[in-house]
């Protein structure tokens, strides 16, 4: 058929005979992509007089907008809170290896670690597009050093740390450079954490609570400075009580400021949280809930012994504990596991789960005008999933840059 | 004509739509020979989503046409006239009309030709009747002050022109204009009455929208409904076409 587009000659591709998210359901739509970016068709059919010139038939899957991983410590070997002389490529390699999870973007993720592994570090995470190479990189996420001791969880002792003295100035001297951070997690009860909480703020960096003894009042305080997310529900904090829910209790706060939503990570591998309690926090507030993984690096290796930063963890099936002891330290489940689990144990539909890893993240970070949806002029970064949401293959930017082996599994 | 009449609106709908098909595919259409489909003018171009959106997510988007060959009438055109003079030309240079599809209103209307239309009217600027515009304020939200006035529309002459016309008629709300349509006298204030004079009528409805006409006219054309279902079966594909083209014959004409 004759193409006559007036506003570009780049190919068009039309994925037929599919059902994709959009307005938070599953439609029988086509999906058009021109660009990298998602197409309006009846726009390119009255306004320009276009048709697509490639049309791909889907054989009746789902298509989704791709996962978005915004804790992730490492994964296939690689940990990110090491400053190893191949860091590069280290990084390189998960982001890669994640695409075949559904992962099109992340937010490499730093444990509490001394300061000269921040300043080896940071400056080789560079936030880029993903593609063939690998997932895109969206931004660091900073988990520590300023968080509760008495709420570490796998984070080493002897690395924690107090702003009382500089406030945003010392966080700045650990940390060395925020050019390519884009959530830092710390513990409001912390003293000045308010200033800190509005300068990063300030900076578009998103603030999360997490390991951390505040009460509720503490916490409600915090998200009124800025704070909008909070790390892993449930892991390394106060447990929920009645008089006082503690952070939990943000899920339901009334303090929350107008048009404002509070986030919260769940990493719902079937350990970390009871599914009793991953339904409580989802039917009390299900439009926040960020499905993560908080994979380490034994992610996706078989078990034994792996480092994450400066600790020593043990694997054993899904469980990872600190080696020796039977505290939780990071997962090994993988972003589609997650989504999977999520929805049996919550009995959510499909769309609830395959939102909760992709649109939630991106209204968090503030990208949803570009990732985490089908929308017309998003980035084209999708899935293709079967009805029990295996990932068949992943997207970025319209070029497949994953496909399940047929041969294979 | 031949009047069909169905049980409902989704019976209705799938034996005009098999007919449809059987008439694109026996016609043979190619490159150069356009199967010319009209439709009546829907809501003025003004309000930019509503009617490219219902004609792309109830038609286009689910066909393989061409977007060069589809022809809609630009409410925004600078000189209305000359857009409704040319788009009779773009008519005739197609080949004319080979089969209009389109419904009516209460009020007996055929596109957008109110009561008091000429029955020999061309493509033109039409004022619209109170009735027509209540209706159309559902797609500006309910407020009356929206909903444009005028509208463009193909006349009760040029759909008399085309060499088959096909009227849907659901639901009893339209009863009345049925039975004014094919038992009255043809007149101009029920405009779709014109197509008594037409060769090739073919009215589809369901019962609810017999329920104004006499019982020995709706006896009549339902026994007729064995010859009638011959037109949509065998329901034909291009693919066998080829063969099959030179023995297919109409069972029977008006």
């Amino acid at each position: 058929m004759p193409s006559n587009k007036s506003v570009s000659d780049a190919p068009i591709v039309q994925f037929t005979n599919c059902r994709i998210l959009r307005d938070h359901q599953l439609q029988r739509e086509d999906l058009w992509v021109r660009e990298g970016k998602i197409l309006n068709p009846e726009k390119l059919f009255f306004d320009e007089k276009g048709s697509a010139d490639v049309q791909l038939d889907c054989k009746d899957s789902i298509i989704a907008p791709g996962f978005i991983d915004v804790q992730i410590n490492g994964g296939f070997g690689v940990d990110f809170s090491l400053a190893t002389d191949d860091f590069k490529s280290g990084i390189d390699l998960v982001s890669q290896k994640i695409l075949s999870h559904g992962v099109t973007s992340f937010c490499p993720t730093l444990v509490t670690s001394p300061p000269s592994v921040y300043h080896q570090v940071l400056p080789q995470i560079n936030v880029r597009n993903g593609g063939t190479h690998g997932a895109g990189i969206l931004g660091a996420h900073l988990e520590g050093p300023f968080i509760s001791k008495e709420k570490k969880g796998a984070h080493p002792e002897h690395c924690l740390r107090t702003f009382e003295a500089g406030a945003f100035q010392d966080l700045l001297a650990t940390y060395g450079s925020l050019n390519s951070v884009q959530i830092v997690t710390l513990a409001p009860e912390m003293r000045r954490s308010s200033e800190v909480i509005r300068e990063l703020t300030k900076r578009g960096i998103c603030v999360s609570l997490g390991h951390s003894v505040a009460n509720l009042s503490q916490a409600e305080e915090a998200v009124q400075h800025g704070a909008t997310f909070i790390t892993h529900l449930f892991n390394a904090m106060l447990p929920f009580h009645h008089r006082d829910p503690g952070i939990v209790g943000l899920l339901t706060s009334d303090k929350i400021p107008a048009g404002r939503r509070v986030f919260y990570g769940m990493i719902s591998d079937g350990i970390h949280t009871n599914p009793a309690a991953l339904r409580i926090a989802h039917r009390a507030h299900p439009k926040g809930l960020v499905l993560v993984t908080d994979a380490i690096a034994g992610m996706g290796l078989a078990p034994g012994r792996h480092t994450l930063g400066q600790q020593v963890v043990e694997i054993d099936g899904l469980n990872t504990y600190i080696a020796g002891t039977k505290t939780l330290s990071g997962s090994v489940a993988t972003m589609d596991t997650c989504v999977r689990h999520f929805q049996e144990a919550t009995g959510c539909s499909v769309e609830t789960a395959l939102e909760a890893a992709s649109l939630h993240p991106a209204q968090l970070l503030g990208i949803e005008h570009k990732k985490g949806t089908l929308n017309y002029d998003s980035d084209a970064d999708f899935l293709m999933l079967n009805d029990s949401l295996y990932v068949q293959a992943t997207y970025i930017a319209g070029e497949e840059v994953w496909r399940q082996d047929v041969s294979g599994m | 004509m031949k009047l069909i009449i169905l049980e409902n609106y989704s019976q209705a709908s799938e034996w005009a739509a098999k007919y449809i098909r059987n008439r694109i595919v026996q016609f043979g259409p190619g490159p150069g020979r356009f199967f010319t489909l009209g439709l009546p003018t829907g809501l003025p171009r003004d309000h930019p989503e509503s009617y490219h959106s219902f004609m792309w997510n109830n038609f286009f988007k689910h066909i393989d046409i061409s977007p060069e060959n589809v022809h809609i009438l630009d409410g925004n055109a600078p000189d209305l006239q000359a857009e409704c003079d040319a788009f009779e030309e773009k008519i005739k240079a197609a080949g004319g009309i080979e089969l209009f599809v389109g419904g009516i209103g209460p009020d007996g209307h055929i596109a957008f030709n109110e009561p008091g239309s000429s029955l020999v009217s061309r493509t033109r600027v039409k004022t619209l009747a109170m009735d027509t515009i209540l209706a159309n304020a559902r797609f500006f939200d309910g407020d009356l002050s929206k909903v444009p006035t005028m509208a463009l529309t193909v006349g009760v002459g040029t759909v008399m022109d085309a060499r088959e016309v096909m009227i849907l008629i659901t639901g009893a709300h339209k009863a009345f204009a049925l039975y004014k349509a094919i038992e009255d006298g043809v007149n101009h204030m029920w405009t779709v009455s014109a197509f008594q004079q037409h060769p090739n009528t073919v009215f589809v409805c369901d019962e609810d929208a017999t329920l104004e006409l006499k019982v020995k006219t709706v006896k009549y054309f339902k026994g007729l409904m064995l010859v009638h279902n011959k037109l949509v079966e065998p329901l034909y594909s291009m693919k066998e076409m080829g063969a099959e083209r030179s023995q297919a014959k109409k069972p029977y004409s008006d």
